[in-house]
């Protein structure tokens, strides 16, 4: 007890708030990662097959709330509102709760490994909406199908949490590896039946993680439940930061640990169910992103998920942009946030060394 | 204040971790929690903490009870005050955050521990000493009037185990009731008043401390022969316990 005591007092800094003055700095970095983040979505809008100058996008933008004078034509009202607006508020919601959601998975667990993908909701989402595809049952299905069986999986695993006994934590993370590997299963076999002229080709697509099928509707859809789980998880924020300390403190703090912890579990739930739903898998975003932010912002999640609400929602937006405009045929979003992430992840581990994991 | 009325506990129905114990704590009164590992020393003040409720009997508290588990390496890095911060948390409305208020209740806390100086300091990156210390301020930032820790000064070198054992006293002069469990006989003998023996299930002795913990006493609670010395320390007449490890004639020890 005391050598490992020892070992971990000698370890570097890691870059959490220590003065006033950094205190500031850490609650002046938000207002800026939204700036950029905006700087991002006027971006977005202004590229692709037809070109909008980004000061026209900007001005169609403010003209929408102030009365201004139009210079912008109709075609570009047309392609920017109409064509890209949808598609980039999907990529902001879905990125933006799937990196909040790592965020607080990685605060619950104590554990820098985990993201929504392990908690099963993900695989338990891409079944109902696989199954959906395969039957032929159209968009609201897919959608409906996919949230249903996301939470299917969550109540799964949870089950299988309070069946086993030991540590209800690592109970948790098996729960959700075998829960995860019950449903990839179903939704490889659904792949093995399913037509491999006509409906093959569609799973296939929408499991690699997709916006391109955006519209308003499915911007409502994912709205619902990812802002509900955001909401909720930004509530408790705090009391991730006394949870994060290990089951016991919380418990001698007055903080019921199982409670808490179950209520983040379902608001992260409710997110990866969200965003599966419109976008397929879109995997990395929700590990990566919450390193990223740590070694920005430190590991107090009152900062930490805000920040990380808006890193992921600007990163998802930038790959999706990319995916979109890289070539002509559109590159599935799952591709590229991983051939972006493990790069520049790798690079930041050799950058930041020891300081990557929870601070310590 | 503790009342503890009969209380016994056990986790599986064939075995018991003690019965029937009853004791009550009165306003600045040490009790020490002796035993050898693995009898439910922590068990026993979880129970006492309120933390955990007896299998039977009842306990009740006035005032809240503040607890200081034993000492760990946290997975996540917080400066000092804002771990004693989480001490507020009872008074914390579920979705909002800590106040000013609370703020300048968790900096008094660290000021009574005497460790104001290191408020924005990592807590990684304290001493062992330290880290206790910050833990029991977290637990007074709560406003409470008793104390149950679980080994404060288990893990500690000499110096600071004396640290924390001061602090500990000066507490209890204030008129805070505080159990601790100890793996160390002499930290009982100068800051507990009373003292529990956990020497088995049906077994659990409270007493004065000095009456109770004999050589013989001692030794039959650990299995292995300790005699005691009536010393003077500081001016003090002070009981210290001597333990015979049976070693000590090889080559080794000369």
């Amino acid at each position: 007890m005391s050598s490992l005591a020892e070992s971990t007092a000698v370890e570097p800094s890691p870059p959490v708030a220590t003065t006033p003055r950094q205190r500031l700095r850490t609650w002046l970095t938000l207002p800026a990662i939204a700036l950029v983040v905006l700087l991002i979505a006027v971006f977005a809008l202004a590229t692709g097959r037809y070109g909008v100058p980004p000061v026209e996008v900007a001005r169609l933008l403010i003209g929408q709330v102030l009365p201004i004078e139009q210079t912008w034509y109709p075609q570009e009202a047309s392609a920017v509102l109409d064509v890209r607006m949808p598609r980039v508020l999907l990529a902001l919601l879905v990125g933006g709760g799937l990196a909040l959601g790592g965020a607080v998975l990685q605060g619950v667990f104590r554990n820098p490994l985990v993201s929504p993908e392990v908690i099963g909701v993900s695989a338990g989402a891409s079944f109902g909406g696989v199954l959906a595809l395969v039957l032929s049952l159209g968009s609201a299905a897919l959608v409906g199908g996919a949230f249903l069986t996301g939470l299917v999986a969550l109540v799964l695993v949870l089950a299988i949490a309070r069946l086993a006994s030991g540590s209800p934590l690592l109970m948790v993370v098996l729960g959700g590896v075998v829960v995860s590997a019950f449903f990839s299963a179903l939704v490889s076999l659904l792949s093995f039946v399913a037509d491999p002229y006509e409906t093959l080709p569609a799973v296939t697509f929408w499991l690699l993680g997709s916006l391109a099928t955006a519209s308003y509707g499915k911007v409502l859809v994912a709205a619902v439940p990812i802002g509900l789980g955001v909401v909720i998880a930004l509530a408790l924020r705090w009391r991730l930061n006394i949870l994060s300390l290990g089951e016991e403190d919380a418990a001698a703090l007055g903080v019921p640990p199982r409670l808490t912890r179950n209520v983040l579990l379902v608001a992260v739930a409710l997110i990866a169910a969200g965003a599966v739903a419109v976008s397929g898998v879109v995997g990395w975003v929700g590990l990566v992103v919450p390193h990223i932010c740590r070694l920005i912002v430190g590991s107090d999640h009152r900062v930490l998920l805000p920040a990380s609400l808006l890193v992921g929602a600007g990163y998802l937006l930038l790959i999706d942009t990319l995916s979109r405009s890289l070539t002509s045929s559109e590159l599935p979003l799952g591709i590229l946030t991983a051939i972006i992430g493990a790069p520049f992840f790798i690079l930041l581990l050799s950058r930041f060394r020891k300081q990557v994991g929870l601070g310590d | 204040m503790i009342e503890a009325t009969a209380i016994s506990h056990r986790y599986r129905a064939d075995r018991w971790i003690f019965r029937d114990v009853s004791l009550q704590l009165e306003p600045g009164e040490v009790l020490a929690v002796l035993g050898p590992n693995a009898r439910g020393k922590t068990t026993m003040i979880k129970c006492l903490a309120g933390l955990l409720t007896p299998t039977s009997g009842t306990v009740r508290h006035t005032g809240t009870v503040g607890y200081v588990p034993q000492s760990h390496s946290a997975a996540v890095n917080y400066p000092v005050l804002e771990m004693v911060l989480m001490g507020r948390a009872r008074h914390v409305g579920v979705f909002s955050t800590p106040t000013r208020t609370d703020r300048d209740l968790a900096a008094d806390a660290l000021g009574r521990v005497g460790l104001d100086h290191l408020a924005e300091r990592p807590f990684t990156r304290l001493s062992g000493g330290e880290r206790q210390m910050v833990l029991i301020a977290r637990a007074l930032a709560s406003g409470c009037g008793t104390l149950v820790l679980d080994e404060p000064a288990s893990a500690l070198d000499l110096r600071n185990q004396g640290r924390v054992l001061a602090v500990l006293d000066s507490l209890a002069s204030e008129g805070m009731s505080i159990v601790m469990t100890t793996h160390h006989p002499d930290h009982a003998l100068r800051v507990a008043g009373r003292t529990m023996l956990v020497v088995d299930p049906d077994d659990i002795r409270v007493g004065d401390t000095t009456a109770l913990l004999t050589g013989d006493t001692l030794s039959e609670l650990y299995g292995l022969p300790i005699s005691t010395l009536d010393v003077a320390i500081g001016g003090r007449d002070e009981r210290v316990v001597v333990p015979d490890f049976g070693v000590g004639t090889t080559a080794g020890a000369r």
